[in-house]
């Protein structure tokens, strides 16, 4: 007997490259579509509103398109009675995020149990997440130009699938019956409690059908400018763009992969055949790499106990927090963004970094799980992994960035938007101001504020911090956290890693004087001997440098020296050679060497992973050595913890 | 030695709490080998304890009571790091009470290696206090003052700050090293300092304390001659206190970090500093490294970088201009490092590459929102080559020219290296 299908949207929110919709279908004598909403978490104080309606204009979208193929999208509230359906087939999109991966195994047994047969397919994400960690040797990558390296060695994706098509139903159908509207009708935000008085219309419209128009526009306005780098950054680029894609791709409305082959393909047309380089598919890779990062990790959201992100004492203050959240910093360039993002559910990506920095190491020095909960409320496009994973990236708690840089509340917005256009757009109260006082309205003269109309400490707020002051002492706690994480003590630049998979290297590595034998190597010993006593409580011994070295001499000890000599200085001509093979053979040259190296290089990849798989502990000062020497090899900027902690879960 | 790769919450912080119940594991250990465990030789119970966590140690410690006199072996309480949080202002956990009352009891004559880790309140701040101002029995070597978030010794009463700080100051009279960055440290508690530790000290570091005055460094710089790291603002810096730390009794001085902050725009003059004074620091100390953080507007550069400045390591945390940054290149012939975070709308063309050519010592830099040309950027990088170990530039501020596109630059960048380089890149979110 044919089966009765179901399919279980939950993102991927489309028909068309839906693999797991189709094998719903695929010789099925019914197939019923549903999304299942839980209202418990809309309504009351109208939080996330524009997400609300993001998702249900999804679902319109989806149950019109439905209708076209003579079905509809089942909207499941509660608890229905679908005993009656006789199911014997589940399909769903695969969700590669850990809570997802635990209820899906659990739904999946329970249908196993009852006799259901259940199809699972990838398709919210371009590869299969748990090859690119099985050719990372079972660890994810900590550096996307690991990511990178591991991509360019993996096919292309597999080409995205035919949309749902009438065809294709077949003699497949779904039983609707005549009161399916108030059963399973997509609801209003009205029905979900939402107060939608004044509620401006949407910036950006939920919906595949929407999601395919602006990708031909992306497209058009690509092929274009026929310039295929990073667009520059101006006062346009802050504002919301018809042609841009995030949320889209975030609720599943438009395919990765439709995407990423439409790019390919355009590419191919305007430069005659030469073949992509990687960065051409730059947005798509990054949220790649956040995923893979993220699967395996539950605690990948929050500081305590993640074995990638790094300890800091954020501050605790939720005053500044909710002045931060609502727009009332004092600050022009912070609180238009945010003001931005609360109207509209997006910003633009540098605007993010702007505002994230702010919150965290730049000036309120509040952790960025505080932030990231913020813009998982407010966010089109937060998916999980990625807000998660960017957090902990702007806020340097992983990832391995340079942290001297802290973006300027003032001058960063000045220097995209010198005339304030953007600041008067959403930060009407401030419009009187002239372009020379509108990032710094507390400096303007008496005179200028009363012309202005707008007084600051009564019309619009002080500045909740002092830029300089807030930045140097922030950077000088970077600076200290990460010269601890490393035991890097002598003069020059910071080392590489956090040193424990815990996360937790803060306190382990912090050795007053004394050495700990179990956390000191010979090298820090050497400069940090009795003599000098103490030199650690002030990162002594003339550090005087700031910037991270994440790639050369400070592997403390004798392995890490060796493998450093091995890249750099013991044998040039040797080394431009293949640096040379390595850059011209790829655009984005990661060193992908084709001859030995690369054969050298993933024998001793798997000789570290075997350390890592077994004895942990005693070696593990050592094993990090060889492990981020390792990757410097190959990343040649960055390093890598081995995140032990990550094994057991 | 399991707990280690277990991963959870409760080694997070090895001094966090004090000693609680035993932990099933070790008992089940001591039941089944009482013998030989409890036997163990206290210098390799020492051994195994000095690799323990002090949680770890505490559990041990309740096991038996060979284990629980190794616990309280002096060579395990020398070095101690204080950390003192309040749940309303901090996420991380605290030292327990308990085991302060209990380190102030038993060890505090074992102390010499001692730091508070202080959270924005001022509470935990007052608490360092308290602590410190009951070490009276014990000789510290090194005391640290480490403000985790915002500074919160500032917000104490100054006399009682003090007070406390002076009693480790007076009893220690062998304190090596001291950092005491952002507290209310003023001129006389130094006198006291001095007055008890000029001998040993080594290393002091005070950036942002507001209430000493250039005489109360030059007191301690006059008496201390063994002092070989400096860290204070700019305010405090004089021509004297250069002379004094080039004396002929002094020590080679290894380390000076100054601190250039100004408040509000024009509000502060900032005074100049004679090349000869520098010239006397570089001959009595040819090696020393200056490190100087800029925290200026724009319009305060005015007094420096006109003559030359032996400066080793330079940080510019705020908007700085075209101008200073080629004066950089022609007064800084030591420099060895340099990060500018940000500089105005025009590109830094020019003045990287008189950096390049003039400051032969240059092997690392940092560039944050610094608009450079592609083609002057590899010109740079060209210029210094192989001796640059450190480069880093955000991708974003690399203008793309007739040369060079940003997809080329990399390739040139990595072939003056020597090795393989990238831009530091943002996620496109």
């Amino acid at each position: 007997m044919a089966p009765n299908s179901i399919h279980w949207f939950r993102k991927g929110l489309r028909l068309h490259d839906n693999p797991a919709l189709r094998e719903a279908v695929r010789g099925a004598a019914t197939v019923r579509c549903v999304y299942f909403l839980d209202p418990w978490f809309a309504g009351s104080s109208n939080l996330g509103v524009n997400r609300w309606r993001f998702l249900l204009q999804c679902l319109e979208d989806l149950d019109a398109s439905l209708r076209k193929l003579n079905s509809r999208l089942f909207v499941i509230r509660g608890h229905p009675n679908t005993n009656e359906w006789k199911i014997s087939r589940l399909t769903f999109e695969y969700d590669s995020e850990p809570f997802g991966k635990e209820r899906d195994a659990a739904i999946k047994k329970l249908a196993t149990e009852a006799g259901v047969e259940v199809i699972v397919k990838i398709s919210h994400t371009l590869y299969d997440l748990d090859r690119i960690i099985e050719l990372n040797g079972g660890q994810p990558p900590l550096t996307y130009k690991r990511f990178q390296t591991l991509i360019s060695r993996m096919d292309p994706p597999e080409l995205p699938v035919e949309p749902l098509s009438e065809a294709f139903m077949g003699t497949c159908i779904t039983p609707v019956s005549d009161d399916h509207g108030d059963k399973y009708g997509v609801p209003s935000l009205e029905e979900l409690g939402f107060d939608t008085e004044g509620l401006p219309s949407a910036v950006w419209p939920g919906g595949e059908t929407e999601a395919l128009t602006r990708i031909e526009r992306h497209l058009e306005r690509k092929a274009w400018v026929a310039n295929f780098e990073r667009p520059r950054m101006n006062a346009n680029s802050l504002l919301a763009s018809p042609t841009g894609l995030s949320p889209y791709l975030r609720f599943g409305c438009l395919s990765c992969r439709l995407f990423y082959f439409k790019l390919t393909d355009l590419y191919r047309k305007v430069k005659k055949n030469s073949s992509p380089p990687l960065s051409l598919y730059g947005q798509l890779l990054w949220r790649e790499f956040f995923y893979t990062a993220a699967t395996n990790n539950p605690r990948f959201d929050k500081m305590e106990g993640n074995p990638i992100c790094v300890r800091i004492p954020w501050d605790r203050n939720p005053e500044a927090l909710a002045k931060w959240a609502e727009a009332k910093t004092g600050f022009p360039w912070i609180d238009a963004i945010m003001t931005q993002l609360r109207q509209e559910g997006w910003i633009h990506h540098l605007a993010r970094h702007a505002v994230a920095c702010f919150l965290t190491r730049g000036d309120l020095w509040i952790s960025w799980e505080e932030g990231m909960k913020v813009f998982e409320e407010l966010l089109l496009d937060a998916d999980w992994s990625v807000n998660a994973g960017s957090w902990m990236w702007l806020s340097c708690s992983s990832f391995f960035q340079q942290f001297f840089h802290c973006y300027c509340p003032v001058g960063f917005g000045r220097r995209t938007d010198p005339n304030g256009d953007f600041i008067r757009r959403y930060l009407p109260v401030l419009r009187g101001f002239p372009a020379k006082y509108i990032y710094d309205p507390w400096n303007a003269p008496d005179s200028v504020q009363a012309a202005a109309k707008c007084i600051v400490g009564i019309h619009y707020p002080r500045p909740m911090v002092n830029h300089a002051e807030a930045s140097r002492l922030n950077i000088e706690r970077m600076k200290q956290i990460y010269q601890q994480l490393s035991r890097y003590r002598g003069l020059g630049l910071l080392a590489s890693v956090p040193s424990n998979g815990n996360g937790n290297g803060g306190m382990m590595a912090y050795s007053p004087g004394e050495q700990q034998p179990a956390t000191t190597t010979s090298a820090s010993s050497a400069s940090h001997g009795t003599g000098t006593a103490g030199g650690s409580v002030t990162n002594g011994n003339g550090s005087g440098s700031i910037l991270l070295n994440f790639d050369r001499e400070d592997h403390p000890g004798p392995s890490g020296m060796q493998q450093h000599g091995y890249h750099t200085a013991s044998d040039p001509g040797k080394g431009m050679a293949r640096l040379y093979q390595a850059c011209s053979s790829h655009e984005f040259a990661v060193p992908q060497h084709p001859g030995r190296l690369g054969h050298n290089a993933g024998k001793r990849e798997r000789e570290s992973e075997r350390e890592t798989a077994g004895d942990t502990e005693t070696h593990s000062s050592h094993k990090v050595q060889r492990h981020s020497s390792e990757v410097s090899l190959k990343c040649h900027r960055h390093s890598q913890p081995t995140p032990e902690g990550q094994s057991s879960v | 030695m399991k707990r280690v790769l277990q991963g959870d919450e409760d080694d997070s912080s090895t001094s966090s709490e004090g000693p609680t119940e035993p932990r099933k594991k070790v008992r089940q250990l001591d039941d089944e080998a009482p013998s030989t465990w409890g036997h163990l030789p206290q210098e390799i119970l020492l051994h195994v304890f000095q690799h323990l966590p002090l949680l770890d140690r505490a559990y041990a410690s309740q096991v038996c009571r060979s284990w629980n006199e190794a616990f309280h072996m002096p060579e395990l309480w020398r070095c101690f790091e204080f950390e003192l949080n309040q749940p309303a202002t901090s996420y991380l956990k605290a030292t327990h009470p308990d085991l302060i009352k209990q380190i102030i009891k038993r060890h505090s004559n074992h102390l010499q290696y001692v730091s508070f880790k202080v959270d924005s309140s001022t509470e935990s701040a007052e608490a360092a206090c308290g602590i410190l101002s009951q070490l009276v029995n014990c000789s510290l070597k090194t005391l640290g003052l480490i403000s985790t978030a915002r500074p919160s010794f500032m917000e104490l009463p100054k006399s009682h700050f003090i007070s406390a700080l002076t009693v480790v100051f007076v009893n220690s009279k062998s304190l090596s090293s001291l950092k005491i960055d952002d507290t209310p440290v003023d001129d006389p508690s130094l006198k006291v300092l001095v007055a008890n530790n000029s001998d040993t000290l080594k290393l002091l570091k005070m950036s942002s304390c507001p209430h000493v005055s250039p005489a109360g460094i030059l007191c301690v710089a006059d008496q201390c001659h063994g002092l070989r790291e400096l860290a204070l603002n700019y305010h405090l810096l004089s021509d004297e206190l250069l002379l004094a730390l080039s004396s002929e009794k002094h020590v080679h001085l290894e380390h000076l970090r100054i601190d250039v902050v100004s408040e509000n725009p024009g509000q502060t003059q900032f005074h100049t500093i004679k090349k000869s004074s520098w010239d006397a620091m570089v001959r009595h100390s040819p090696k020393f490294n200056l490190v100087m953080y800029f925290f200026l507007y724009e319009d305060e550069f005015g007094p420096f970088f006109r003559d030359e400045i032996p400066v080793t390591h330079l940080y510019f945390g705020r908007s700085v201009s075209k101008d200073v940054l080629g004066r950089v290149g022609l007064t800084c012939p030591r420099l060895v490092e340099l990060v500018v975070c940000a500089n105005g709308l025009r590109p830094l063309d020019e003045e990287l590459i008189r950096i390049a050519e003039r400051c032969q010592q240059l092997s690392a830099i940092g560039l944050g929102e610094c608009e450079v040309s592609c083609s002057a950027f590899v010109e740079f990088v060209k210029m210094c080559g192989r001796r640059l170990s450190q480069l880093s530039i955000m991708e974003e501020v690399l203008i793309p020219d007739h040369k060079y596109s940003l997809d080329e630059i990399h390739w040139e960048v990595s072939k003056h290296l020597g090795r393989v380089w990238f831009p530091d890149m943002m996620p496109t979110w």
